[in-house]
């Protein structure tokens, strides 16, 4: 076991992990951070996307002790109270959305492109995105919500 | 002014947004048991022995075989003309019939011990000559049920040929198309729980479509009392028809029965890939014979379902194609044979469009071929062939009965909103330019059938406390939108703002019966069941506002507006919902604001029409899909921003198997695409905006108008962008192309078309 120290939606938090541990592991079981989710097991559908020090990461793809010292920033961590962060009002009034659980993925992923690209062309956010993926919505209104959230200053 | 038919945001979105989904991985379930399951890596072995010894050895793990278990088989669905003798035993006992199925049973502290311990998991494997393909299997030369004596599943339609069926006709053509395996891939992996409750019941928690049906399933299997039973789904990440009950639902109430200790399991995705049903998978046969002035006078198909290692729901699907061979024409003679045979291959089930896709694509083709035979725009040739719009009620050759539609108001709209004739032109120009890029056109017309087999849906309204209401039904929601679209329409009969109504659905315990979500029937049964119990708590409220006003009920009315009662012409007294419920639980009246209704309805038929427009490199055989035009007609909308959603989605997979996706086994069984690394899940990069347009053509079959939306775009978008890339290689040469028509498939076809 190995402690480690990260600072997890603002606040810090220690633990002790397995080397072999992910940090999708750690926020999820041992941090009680349920709302980013896992979709694969091959680092292909970004359903677990947060952000590490600011940028997008898939967190089955990185281990837990590698996140020592790092600022991790989850969906739980997007919204200021009650008011939804730009990027998931954009996600409710696009309808971008249906089952939800690539939702929490696509979101932090789309934090990170638009900090990288305020005004992103259809063609970069396809690109952008293509490391998560969507069964339900055929991206369509993904690809909307991201241009609703740039245009309002996400 | 009525909320139906508003673009109305979802009640569901905020928890979702927030990452407080609540799936059944994200369930705390104190003291669970992990359970792993040891998969067979060969497609057909006889199992000659399991040696646990050393993963039994590890700190608290547990080991269960095929000859622990002491329940089942697992179905075949009780479906007509299923061959009963095919029930999969819940664990292998002596031999495993595909790559995935379950060996053993691993039982631990946590899921990383699971995983180390299902290593250690010796199994004997006796390697069987494996039938991979369906026609190999229907040689019957290696049966995989030598109990059975064949390896057909089912049979439909009739083995008998009509001699004369085409005759009259004056050009005839055949040809062959796979509709090809898909795996459905919810992007939520299935996870299960259950726990021994310590009145002796059963709680599961299932990631499913159909948990009323589930508790019907799981106690059928384990020789329970349904009422020993509590199926709840919670929130569920996609389910795309594929989930539905399956064994190791099953297992996990089985175990946790034996074991006394709640268990729980969540399968990678990798275990999901081969042990979640796939779909699709149907190799068909068509021909088609016509007059030179276009019209089609006969049509054959023939089926060859693989219906993968144990026969399920997809083994009977060659009914439902059957059922729709005749797209939307008018055609006069129809002839269908189909065939289901087990493969050792992940059993196939239902995936979006389940059946009516594979007509689909097989009568389109058709239509495609024969206009080009007889040297006709295909546009022209479907004019000369639709079903006209005032023909209906229609019952075509192959026996269904049509309730309302306009097929060439459809392919109208689609052809305008498309620029039919620039595309033309512009096609022209490029094929006078003779540059590697060509554009190719593809149009496709088709029909749909939802709530199949007629089915009943329950609906539950009752007034809160508050005078708000809470909806149960028994339908169910992974994705459609459900508490929204279920509480728009009781807050339109109740005239209460949305708001004030909550939708509950998923438990068995708190919904009194139910049939889930499959074959877009949620909103005609589902919906209208809400609907009327909503108009049955109205006349109750009625009832009760004439006691307090001293009137006759029928001089009661209720404002929907403002969501008052008053007596007819007079202001007042009147009395909001609020107030009539606050007055009703103060006499301990309030139950009476309460009603249930079950809902039967016909099937609908859903159409419309897709144009494809893409750009075929044909040096490299690389395809980039330009425009997707999707005409819809689902009848009334209730939330036109959600069945939009529902449009985009269906379009999503419809292109997807056109382009990218196939679920490929090698000649012994074993699979090649198993992982989200191999399987052509196609990414927003691969992929347009949609041009989803909305056409309304109520049904007469129910009074919201509605038909299902959630599988449309399968039915289209697949043979209108195969079309389209034949379209554009119709010049080179190119008369066939097997899906996905992108790549290798189609740089193939045009080497073998120049040579």
């Amino acid at each position: 076991m190995t402690r480690i120290a990260v600072t997890v939606n603002g606040s810090r938090q220690e633990a002790d992990v397995e080397p072999r541990q992910l940090l999708v592991y750690l926020l999820r079981e041992q941090l009680g951070l349920k709302g980013t989710n896992v979709g694969c097991d091959t680092s292909s559908c970004g359903a677990c996307t947060v952000l590490l020090d600011g940028e997008s990461v898939k967190s089955c793809t990185v281990l837990a002790v590698q996140a020592d010292g790092c600022e991790v920033t989850t969906v739980e961590g997007l919204a200021d109270g009650a008011e939804f962060h730009t990027v998931q009002q954009a996600f409710h009034e696009q309808h971008a959305l249906q089952c939800g659980y690539c939702t929490p993925g696509f979101m932090m992923a789309t934090v990170s492109l638009l900090k990288e690209h305020p005004d992103p062309s259809e063609e970069e956010i396809r690109h952008g995105l293509e490391g998560n993926l969507c069964r339900c919505t055929g991206y369509h209104n993904i690809v909307r919500a991201v241009q609703a959230a740039a245009r309002a200053g996400a | 002014m009525s909320i139906l038919g508003h673009r109305v945001l979802r009640k569901e979105d905020p928890r979702f947004l927030r990452g407080e989904g609540r799936y059944v991985e994200n369930l705390p379930l104190e003291g669970a048991l992990a359970v792993t399951f040891v998969r067979s890596p060969f497609a057909h072995a006889r199992i000659a022995g399991i040696d646990a010894s050393a993963a039994v050895a590890l700190p608290n793990v547990q080991v269960l075989t095929g000859a622990d278990v002491d329940v089942g088989p697992f179905g075949p669905p009780h479906l007509p003309g299923l061959e009963q003798g095919m029930g999969r035993p819940l664990v292998v006992v002596d031999r495993a019939r595909f790559v995935g199925e379950i060996v053993a049973i691993v039982v631990s502290e946590g899921r990383a011990a699971g995983a180390d311990a299902a290593e250690l998991v010796v199994v004997d494997y006796e390697p069987l000559p494996a039938a991979v393909r369906p026609a190999d299997a229907a040689k019957d030369e290696v049966l995989l049920f030598p109990e059975v004596g064949t390896n057909v599943a089912a049979r439909s339609g009739s083995p008998e040929h009509d001699a004369g069926l085409f005759d009259g006709c004056d050009v005839v053509v055949s040809d062959t198309l796979v509709s090809q395996r898909m795996a459905p891939c919810p992007l939520e992996p299935r996870s299960a729980a259950a726990e021994l409750g310590a009145d002796g019941r059963i709680t599961a928690w299932l990631s499913t479509q159909t948990p009323h049906q589930d508790r019907l399933g799981i106690a059928e299997t384990l020789g329970l009392e349904p009422s020993q039973l509590r199926v709840i789904a919670p929130d569920v990440g996609g389910g795309f028809g594929a989930k539905q009950l399956n064994v190791e639902d099953v297992l996990l109430v089985w175990l946790a029965r034996r074991l006394g200790r709640p268990v729980r399991w969540t399968e990678t995705r990798s275990e999901s890939m081969l042990a979640l049903p796939h779909g699709r998978a149907a190799h068909l046969e068509f021909t088609v014979g016509g007059t030179r002035d276009g019209k089609v006078l006969a049509y054959r198909l023939g089926i060859l379902q693989d219906g993968g290692a144990y026969p399920l729901l997809g083994s009977f699907l060659p009914n439902l194609t059957a059922l729709l061979s005749s797209g939307v024409y008018a055609i006069p003679r129809i002839e269908v044979e189909g065939r289901s045979v087990v493969t050792n291959t992940t059993p196939i089930s239902a995936f979006r469009g389940a059946g009516r896709p594979e007509a689909c694509q097989a009568i389109e083709r058709a239509l495609d071929l024969f206009a080009a035979e007889i040297g006709m725009d295909p546009v022209e040739v479907r004019r000369r062939n639709f079903i006209p719009k005032d023909a209906f009620p229609y019952t075509t050759a192959s026996g269904a009965t049509y309730d309302s539609g306009d097929y060439e108001g459809a392919l109208d709209l689609a052809l305008h909103a498309a620029g039919y004739e620039e595309l033309r032109a512009a096609q022209r120009r490029r094929r006078e330019e003779g540059g590697a890029k060509q554009l190719g056109i593809g149009i496709a017309s088709y029909i749909e059938i939802t709530n199949v087999i007629a089915e009943s849906e329950f609906g539950e309204v009752e007034i809160t406390p508050e005078g708000g209401a809470i909806v149960r039904t028994g339908s169910f929601s992974h994705g459609q939108g459900h508490e929204t679209t279920f509480a728009m329409i009781a807050a339109e009969r109740l005239g209460l703002p949305i708001e004030q109504v909550t939708v509950l659905k998923g438990d068995t315990d708190d919904i009194a019966r139910g049939t889930g979500t499959y074959g877009s029937k949620s909103m005609q049964l589902g919906g209208m069941a809400a609907s009327l119990a909503a108009d049955e708590v109205v006349e109750r409220a009625k009832k009760l506002v004439a006691d307090y006003f001293e009137a006759s009920p029928a001089d009661i009315a209720l404002d929907r507006a403002v969501g008052r009662f008053r007596v007819v012409d007079a202001p007042e007294p009147s009395l909001s919902w609020p107030e009539l419920a606050a007055r009703a639980a103060a006499d301990e009246r309030l139950a009476e604001l309460k009603a249930e209704h079950d809902f039967q309805g016909a099937p609908t038929f859903p159409f419309g029409a897709h144009i494809a427009v893409v750009e075929v490199d044909t040096e490299t055989g690389q395809v980039e899909l330009l425009r997707l035009v999707a005409v819809d007609d689902a009848g009334t909308l209730i939330n036109p921003l959600l069945a939009q959603g529902q449009q985009h989605g269906g379009v999503a997979t419809g292109v997807a198997q056109a382009l990218y996706e196939h679920f490929v086994y090698d000649d012994d069984g074993t699979p090649l695409t198993s992982t989200f690394v191999g399987y052509g899940f196609p990414s927003s990069a691969d992929l347009p905006l949609w041009e989803a347009i909305a056409m309304e053509t109520p049904t007469p079959l129910n009074a919201l108008g509605a038909k299902g939306i959630g599988e449309s775009g399968t039915m289209g978008a697949t043979p209108a962008v195969l079309s389209a890339v034949l379209d554009a290689l119709a010049p080179a040469g190119v008369r066939h192309l097997d899906m996905p028509v992108s790549g290798e498939n189609v740089w193939r076809a045009i080497q073998e078309a120049k040579a």
